[in-house]
């Protein structure tokens, strides 16, 4: 429901790790614990007894990237798992879970599908939460009658996100910039493919990618280690140990610029700019992290944010970030504006861009950023749920287990001159992608 | 499931135990300090909270909350325009500020010795906002912008917009907290100026801190920075009570669009204004039988059982400060019309006339309000949200630890009872939206070309 409340500021996307640490500031969170079972998950842990609750993840590599040639066959297996398991139907699933006081939630996105509880940590609650959250995963009933309804509802969806022009210009944004790469179709498929997935490729995609090996699991709350290894064992020991999801292809480099110009009735237009970016633990990180920040990352205070929104009133939202991915995700900048002014608006950003890229980022903007960057660093650390965030990325893409202890470190080292190198490197304006989705002004 | 209610009790000592600390304070200028301690991190949320929202807004000037709300970022005396958002940046906060029908507040997410930076900006510009046309200029600008991404090229919210303004005649609750265009258009900097002395003044401002803290010491920065402002008089708005309504309303908004959609809505009482203070309890619990959560009714009859809509949902708020509207929603499913989701909606409003809901539902609602409630105490920023918003539309912030007393209390006649009294045809207002092709028949237009575009 519409709960009718304006934000200033439109919250503002980044990469999932922006952290860190400037000071050793005392903070609440243990240290990450990990293991990994004898069927081969990896299991990453932080004790929070501070609230009686627990946060559960399962993390598999079974996103849309996994499609292949059936887009929307990764979010369609991850819809049915809660749609009825081990012989329970959905009414009794939502049911049992609900009256725990538990949420169940799955969900997937381009590299990972997740499957989340939240529940008390009273075992007389989590117990019996745990035995469905189980069967969810490892024992889906992927009947036709849910799979047929599920595949009306997702027909409607995606033709309901055609009437966003803000989801066409993310859409197609990464279809032109990742090409035929997995990175390029979006999640939920396109009505066309969704129409075409068959109920036995949805069990065949189950059978390969929720198995073991390709499993992460993390846990933030109210146990002790001995707990968290049996409810790891309890969750995931029937699965099957599977082998884990094979390397993405690299992405390649464009060559030439691209721009599309896309009708939409609305009174806005909405811009996507970008290419290929950077993929975990590039060696490149820090410096195009750091140097985003400034340009268009630091939420309020950017350059992208001054020119556009602060100087000249264009846009209400306007940012850039980087979204690191097993290969290079894309570095996106994007603003919406009055459809007359698209073309000024779309100026101003290149312009920006292209002096950030020649000249980089002043030395008092660099300082100012890093000062954000790690003075923040304990509200992202605050809550159970922002812990949980973290451990998902370290699992996923085998972060080390100090990575939050030394990223401080590593943003401090930052230099004006890498920066420059690597934006000149690796960020060219004269080869982006450029969408444009909207009405005539 | 039967064993539930015992695990309840026992739940319900534990979480006693486990009870936050809140303080309360008044200082001489009026402004209200109430201090919640969350010692789990080294943290700290301060908030803000100013008693002014669209509600209290008239005709010709809608809007002006909000715009003002934008305005506060724009400079002081002693900051230039841009400052207060780099001096947070630079101490490594979050922030942001929010208006709705009721409040407007201003927010900082910061490590916990830095509370005084947040005390002393917040504090220069409760009193000494410098509103400069040069600035209004640009950012009213900004806020059409706004409105054009979150209303006009949204069909549903163009549609809740004009639900809304149907729905209300008289009452300022139909005032969209955006404002309408026109008005955005015409707005002046002297609406602004007049808005700002007029409501923002520290007794007409509640300051909510939670986190790592102790009570006296930020009483202390409290009274160092916020103290020597000095007070308004504040002369509350008028009641604009909604004449009685006699008769179902429809309204129909056409828009290019994909997809239909229903909303509609029966006039409700609220905490504020209720004459029986279970009543907005007991509406609460009608809302979670129908949507609170994929076990509740409209999921699991019209969109996994009938099939007739893809999504449902109601919704009720009894933290508003005006008599507000029981809501319903949906989206129809394929080869399913308009007319058949609002027939399958009041079959579902009929049925909780005709027969008490089950003891099962109940239970399930309790124990999820209860579980609910430990949750929402991983976050810091929603423990001051809680806190904040009774506290402006004028309510005591200790009714926010009786909700769950209070929704345990509920029971099955009590539920049925509102469900008659409020759900009648007499103060239903419906809504739909009517999708106009988005293309006259032709699919988007895409053109590609290559060329660089360097400097």
């Amino acid at each position: 429901m519409d709960t009718n409340m304006l934000s200033r500021w439109a919250g503002y996307a980044g990469s999932l790790l922006l952290c860190l640490l400037l000071v050793p500031v005392a903070h609440a969170m243990q240290p990450i614990q990990h293991w990994v079972t004898d069927n081969g998950v990896r299991a990453y842990f932080v004790p929070a007894p501070e609230l009686p609750m627990v946060d559960i993840t399962v993390t598999f590599a079974a996103g849309s990237v996994r499609d292949g040639d059936h887009p929307g066959l990764a979010n369609m297996t991850s819809t049915l798992l809660d749609m009825g398991a081990a012989g329970l139907s959905a009414d009794e699933i939502a049911s049992r879970i609900e009256s725990l006081g538990a949420s169940l939630t799955t969900s997937a996105a381009r590299e990972m599908a997740t499957v989340s509880l939240r529940s008390l940590s009273d075992r007389s609650y989590l117990d019996p939460a745990l035995v469905i959250f189980t069967d969810v995963i490892t024992r889906p009933n992927f009947d036709v009658k849910d799979f047929e309804r599920e595949q009306q509802r997702k027909l409607v969806g995606i033709r309901r996100s055609e009437q966003s022009p803000s989801r066409v210009a993310g859409y197609r944004f990464y279809q032109s910039v990742f090409a035929d790469h997995p990175y390029a179709h979006r999640v939920s498929g396109t009505e066309d493919s969704v129409k075409a997935l068959k109920l036995d490729a949805v069990k065949a995609f189950y059978k390969r990618f929720y198995v073991a090996k390709n499993a992460v699991v993390s846990i933030v709350g109210d146990l002790d280690r001995k707990a968290a290894e049996a409810l790891v064992q309890q969750v995931t020991g029937g699965l099957p140990k599977g082998s884990r999801a094979a390397s993405l292809p690299p992405v390649k480099v464009l060559e030439v610029a691209k721009e599309e110009r896309i009708s939409h009735p609305s009174t806005q237009t909405h811009v996507r700019m970008g290419a290929p970016g950077m993929h975990r633990g590039d060696a490149d990180y820090f410096a195009l992290y750091v140097g985003n920040h400034v340009l268009g990352g630091g939420g309020l205070v950017s350059r992208l944010h001054e020119e556009v929104r602060e100087q000249r009133g264009l846009s209400y939202s306007v940012n850039s970030y980087f979204n690191p991915m097993e290969q290079d995700g894309p570095y996106l900048l994007s603003l919406q504006t009055r459809n007359d002014q698209v073309d000024e608006a779309l100026a101003v950003m290149r312009k920006t861009l292209q002096d950030f890229v020649d000249k980089g980022p002043t030395e008092e903007e660099l300082v100012a950023s890093k000062k954000n960057i790690t003075g923040g660093f304990p509200l992202r650390i605050a809550s159970n749920s922002g812990i949980g965030s973290y451990l998902n990325v370290i699992g996923f893409y085998d972060l080390p287990l100090d990575f939050l202890d030394t990223y401080n470190d590593k943003v401090m080292a930052v230099t004006r001159e890498q920066i420059i190198d690597a934006y000149q490197r690796r960020v060219t304006p004269e080869t982006m992608v450029t969408v444009v989705v909207g009405g005539e002004s | 499931m039967r064993s539930l209610l015992t695990l309840f009790l026992l739940l319900g000592s534990q979480l006693a135990l486990a009870a936050a600390v809140v303080t309360e304070y008044q200082l001489d200028n009026g402004l209200k300090l109430v201090v919640k301690e969350d010692h789990r991190a080294p943290v700290v949320v301060s908030q803000v909270w100013y008693k002014v929202g669209a509600s209290y807004e008239h005709d010709g000037i809608t809007g002006v909350s909000h715009v003002l709300e934008h305005m506060m970022f724009k400079g002081t005396d002693a900051h230039p325009p841009g400052e207060f958002s780099r001096i947070i940046s630079e101490n490594g906060g979050s922030e942001n500020a929010f208006t709705s029908k009721d409040y407007t507040a201003y927010f900082q997410r910061l490590e916990k010795s830095r509370l005084a930076v947040s005390f002393e900006l917040e504090a220069d510009r409760m009193r000494n906002l410098h509103l400069q046309d040069k600035e209004f200029q640009k950012e009213i600008n900004v806020v059409m912008e706004e409105r054009r991404l979150r209303t006009d090229d949204k069909p549903t919210a163009l549609t809740y917009e004009q639900f809304m303004a149907s729905a209300f005649v008289s009452s300022s609750v139909r005032i969209p907290t955006i404002g309408w265009m026109n008005d955005l258009e015409n707005m002046e900097l002297a609406d602004l100026q007049r808005w700002y002395q007029r409501w923002y003044a520290p007794n007409n401002a509640i300051v909510v801190v939670v986190g790592d803290v102790e009570p006296e010491a930020v009483l202390k920065l409290a009274q160092k920075y916020f103290g020597p402002l000095k007070p308004e008089e504040i002369v509350p708005p008028k009641p604009r009570l909604e004449p009685p309504q006699s008769g179902k309303r429809y309204v129909t908004v056409q828009a290019p669009a994909e997809v239909p959609y229903t909303i509609m809505g029966y006039k409700t009482p609220v905490l504020k204004t209720a004459t029986e203070d279970w009543e907005p309890y007991a509406l609460e619990v009608l809302a979670n039988i129908l949507d609170g959560g994929d076990s509740a009714r409209l999921t699991r009859e019209l969109v996994r059982g009938s099939q007739i809509a893809t999504s449902a949902g109601a919704g009720y708020d009894l933290y508003d400060r005006q008599e507000g509207l029981f809501l319903l929603d949906a989206t129809p499913a394929d080869g399913h019309s308009i007319a058949d989701v609002q027939q399958a909606l009041f079959e579902q409003v009929q049925l909780l006339k005709d027969k008490p809901v089950e003891i099962e539902e109940l239970e399930r609602i309790k124990t999820s309000v209860v579980a609910s409630d430990v949750y929402e105490q991983d976050s810091a920023f929603y423990q001051g949200m809680k806190v904040g918003q009774l506290e402006a539309i004028g309510l005591d912030w200790k009714l926010a630890d009786v909700y769950v007393e209070r929704i345990k209390a509920v029971t099955a006649e009590q539920v049925q009872a509102v469900a008659k009294k409020y759900l009648v045809e007499e103060s239903l207002t419906i809504a739909e939206l009517d999708p106009l092709p988005m293309q006259a028949g032709s699919k988007p237009r895409v053109a590609a070309n290559g060329g660089g575009h360097g400097h």
